[in-house]
């Protein structure tokens, strides 16, 4: 997790805070994507328009909980 | 490179790895069933983000009344081997305060489908070593069947939608694990996990 600080424009979209975060870090661009993305602790769309002070969150694929399921269906074991 | 950026104001503390809930959590001796008292049903002790060994008793215990009959405990670990690789361990980060709300949104889920069922998630950040356990939850219910397929659609939740990530150790290296991308309002997924819970 990192946390930056950065301008946008006056009604600027979360989408426009993502890309002028590729712009800066062009590494990124791979994710937009695959992103989801929070405003104010709170998932949102990307047309979600931000406010002075908005905290936005850009979140890569997620993998919490613990292994993927590897077994068949029940329905095809037999 | 950070795994996730915010920008825009500070945020209180995040992912430090600190427990969120501190002296209301449940981190002490567990007391029995008739010691039941509302503030037992706290939010602190429901869902957890913790950096602690999780308590798969305590999980439990926040969600025992006497009208169970029946509480499912699911317990993840950390397993050995992944897409044949010999995983060393497996090391968590979690945006917190999204992580607990989207432990709430679950339970509230599963609350639609069975309303006599109450979840209590646990979820650990930090570095795990193999058999640690990951994530713990505790389905209550009345009856079985709602509790066996509450926790199994949680799990299956918490994969889509919870804001945590792992990355895993290997022998010969490491790397993030990707799984999905996280939309709450994503019907597909949302009845997806309600096929697992109820095949």
């Amino acid at each position: 997790m990192g946390e930056l600080d950065r301008q946008v424009p006056d009604g600027a979209t979360a989408r426009v805070a993502w890309e002028t975060l590729t712009t800066e870090f062009p590494k990124l661009a791979e994710y937009t994507t695959v992103i989801s993305c929070a405003v104010n602790e709170e998932y949102a769309r990307f047309d979600r328009r931000l406010n002075d002070g908005d905290e936005v969150a850009f979140l890569p694929p997620v993998s919490g909980g613990s292994g993927d399921e590897r077994c068949p269906d029940p329905g095809s074991r037999n | 490179m950070d795994h996730s950026i915010t920008c825009g104001r500070q945020p209180g503390e995040t992912s430090s790895g600190k427990d969120r809930d501190g002296a209301a959590g449940y981190t002490q001796k567990v007391p029995g069933i008739a010691e039941t008292t509302p503030d037992r049903h706290t939010r602190g002790a429901r869902f957890r983000i913790t950096s602690d060994p999780l308590d798969a008793a305590a999980t439990t215990a926040a969600v025992e009344t006497a009208h169970c009959g029946a509480v499912s405990v699911f317990v993840g670990l950390v397993r050995d081997h992944n897409a044949g690789r010999t995983v060393i361990g497996l090391e968590y980060e979690c945006y917190e305060p999204l992580a607990i709300k989207s432990f709430e949104r679950i339970a509230s889920e599963a609350e639609e489908y069975w309303p006599e069922v109450r979840l209590a998630i646990a979820h650990r950040v930090g570095s795990l070593q193999i058999g640690e356990a990951s994530v713990a939850i505790a389905a209550a219910s009345p009856h079985r069947a709602e509790a066996f397929a509450a926790s199994r659609y949680a799990i299956e939740r918490i994969k889509q939608i919870a804001p945590i990530w792992k990355r895993e150790h290997f022998e010969g290296g490491d790397v993030w694990i990707e799984g999905a991308t996280a939309d709450p309002d994503n019907e597909d997924a949302r009845r997806q996990a309600m096929a697992r819970a109820q095949p």
